[in-house]
């Protein structure tokens, strides 16, 4: 074996100066290592050294984390033409994020969709979108079997129809985070579930273990309008994302974590969406569970959402 | 034994006195339990810090308007037709004569449909004398900047939610400054059911994908 692998850097095969004459295996080795990384980098089309070696979000100490910011930040400049800023809000403290939506109110106008999409950055072609609104029958209740996410009649509502707009229930028992390979998913102690786009490898269990199709993956490369970029984004959140990552609705994590509400709450016209932090008894979220009929979306599985649908008549 | 009647007779008149006093206390205390009673019913979320703090910014502007005795509630100018506000330009008393019978309109305000409840005319929410505000069914006079007043005199219910934040549109910050909405910035009071909306574009199906191409094919 030790044989073989000598005999590997032929000498014929190389040049008079690189032959492995004696003693020099180990510099040979370790250009060929060299050499290796380099293939590999130019393989990946826009994957830099930095890049390549960057740690799990989770790992980083602040030195890394402010050079890795900065890099960030003059890519995303350079690439949009305007000032982009990453943030990395943590978590605030006696915070858990929980949402609440009023079935009755929904009227399936879609502006929640498209707030979004403005909001965090998504590819608008190929086309991601991380709320799906479905049309439901009113005589059929909540059932999946009549739920219609391509409706488009002329006005909404739709006689006999109700509308249940679905996206990521920000589980606290998550599947998602339980079955990446990578870790590159976890709940954060606000209760949202986040993704590290630069650790996250593509290999879409999460989309697979997720019950409520909150999480998308960038099967090409996200084609963002450099006018339609929204530069205040989060390094958990609405940064660009490169093809073959997964994503998917953070509560706008870049809005909330500064206490401003998710783009989809100020976006309804009709008032259907609620948030608020569970932990405060005053909070609207909390009055509504505590004084209205609620009901979690799927509950059998025992993922625990943190998104309420409530009848608010 | 004589010389302890009169004790006795005192002690007497003395219990009878206490027993008076008790039955007083007893009474103001229950006044006094009804009347806390009432006004945290009147007023269910003054025990929110949020509500405290929005008291204390619109007090002055309160000044004791808020006649259904609630809360005062920042919100943003009522949405007058331009040029309609002060309702006193016209009607003056002068320049277009009170006249209280229910009828048609014709000249003037006639592009007002009124679909709202079974019989109701204009006089029955905007005052006849004051022109320029609104009035309860008791005949309190509120302001139109108030008119959630008007509205939960009905839809106590509604009112109910929108003043603790779940019926209606707030937007601003989850955990500070909110905006709310009047109950007349979404609904028009002459006709409140909401207009139906054209909804923005479906979904594409994923059959309609082409990521190859780099997007719709």
């Amino acid at each position: 074996m030790s044989a073989e692998r000598r005999s590997d850097p032929s000498p014929e095969s190389l040049p008079a100066r690189d032959r492995p004459a004696s003693g020099s295996r180990r510099k040979f080795l370790q250009a060929a290592g060299c050499a290796a990384v380099a293939t590999a980098l130019t393989g990946c089309k826009h994957l830099t050294m930095e890049e390549f070696l960057q740690h799990n979000f989770r790992e980083l100490n602040k030195e890394e984390l402010r050079a890795i910011i900065a890099r960030l930040e003059k890519e995303y400049s350079a690439k949009f033409g305007k000032t982009v800023t990453v943030g990395t809000e943590p978590p605030m403290k006696g915070v858990v994020f929980g949402y609440a939506l009023d079935l009755s109110r929904c009227i399936g106008c879609r502006r929640c969709v498209y707030a979004c999409v403005k909001e965090n950055n998504q590819s608008r072609d190929p086309q991601i979108q991380w709320i799906r609104v479905l049309q439901m029958d009113k005589e059929e209740g909540v059932n999946i079997r009549h739920a219609d996410p391509y409706y488009d009649p002329p006005l909404v509502p739709q006689e006999g129809h109700f509308y249940m707009p679905v996206q990521c229930h920000q589980c606290k028992n998550p599947p998602c985070v339980k079955v990446c390979p990578v870790k590159a998913t976890w709940q954060e102690p606000d209760g949202i579930t986040v993704v590290d786009y630069n650790w996250c490898i593509g290999c879409r269990y999460c989309m697979a273990a997720c019950p409520y199709g909150a999480r998308h993956l960038n099967w090409g490369e996200p084609n963002l309008p450099k006018e339609e970029m929204n530069p205040v984004t989060h390094y958990l959140g609405n940064r660009p994302r490169a093809k073959g990552v997964v994503e998917k609705c953070t509560f706008c994590i870049q809005r909330t974590r500064k206490g401003l509400y998710p783009a989809c709450v100020e976006a309804c016209p009709t008032g259907t969406r609620k948030f608020g932090n569970l932990l405060d008894p005053q909070s609207e979220i909390r009055y509504i569970i505590e004084n209205k009929r609620v009901f979690l979306f799927k509950e059998d599985l025992n993922t625990q959402p943190k998104f309420y649908y409530f009848y608010g008549v | 034994m004589a010389e302890k009647a009169p004790h006795a007779h005192a002690g007497g008149s003395v219990s009878r006195k206490a027993r008076l006093g008790v039955a007083l206390l007893l009474g103001a205390a229950v006044a006094t339990l009804a009347a806390a009673g009432c006004s945290w019913a009147q007023t269910p979320l003054s025990q929110s810090p949020e509500a405290k703090v929005r008291q204390a910014k619109d007090s002055p502007a309160a000044a004791g308007a808020d006649a259904a005795g609630g809360q005062d509630i920042q919100v943003p100018p009522p949405p007058f037709t331009e040029g309609i506000f002060p309702c006193t330009q016209c009607h003056d008393g002068k320049t277009v004569k009170l006249n209280t019978t229910p009828r048609k309109l014709v000249d003037m305000h006639d592009d007002i449909v009124l679909k709202h409840g079974p019989s109701r005319w204009c006089l029955d929410c905007h005052s006849a004398e004051h022109r320029d505000q609104l009035h309860l069914v008791d005949g309190q006079l509120i302001d139109f900047s108030k008119s959630y007043l008007l509205c939960g005199q009905c839809h106590g219910d509604k009112l109910r939610d929108w003043r603790v934040g779940v019926h209606g549109k707030r937007t601003g910050e989850w955990n500070g400054k909110k905006q709310y909405l009047l109950c007349v910035h979404c609904h028009n009071p002459h006709m409140p059911h909401f207009k139906p909306l054209k909804p923005l574009p479906p979904p594409l199906h994923p059959a309609e994908i082409n990521i190859h191409e780099g997007g719709r094919p």
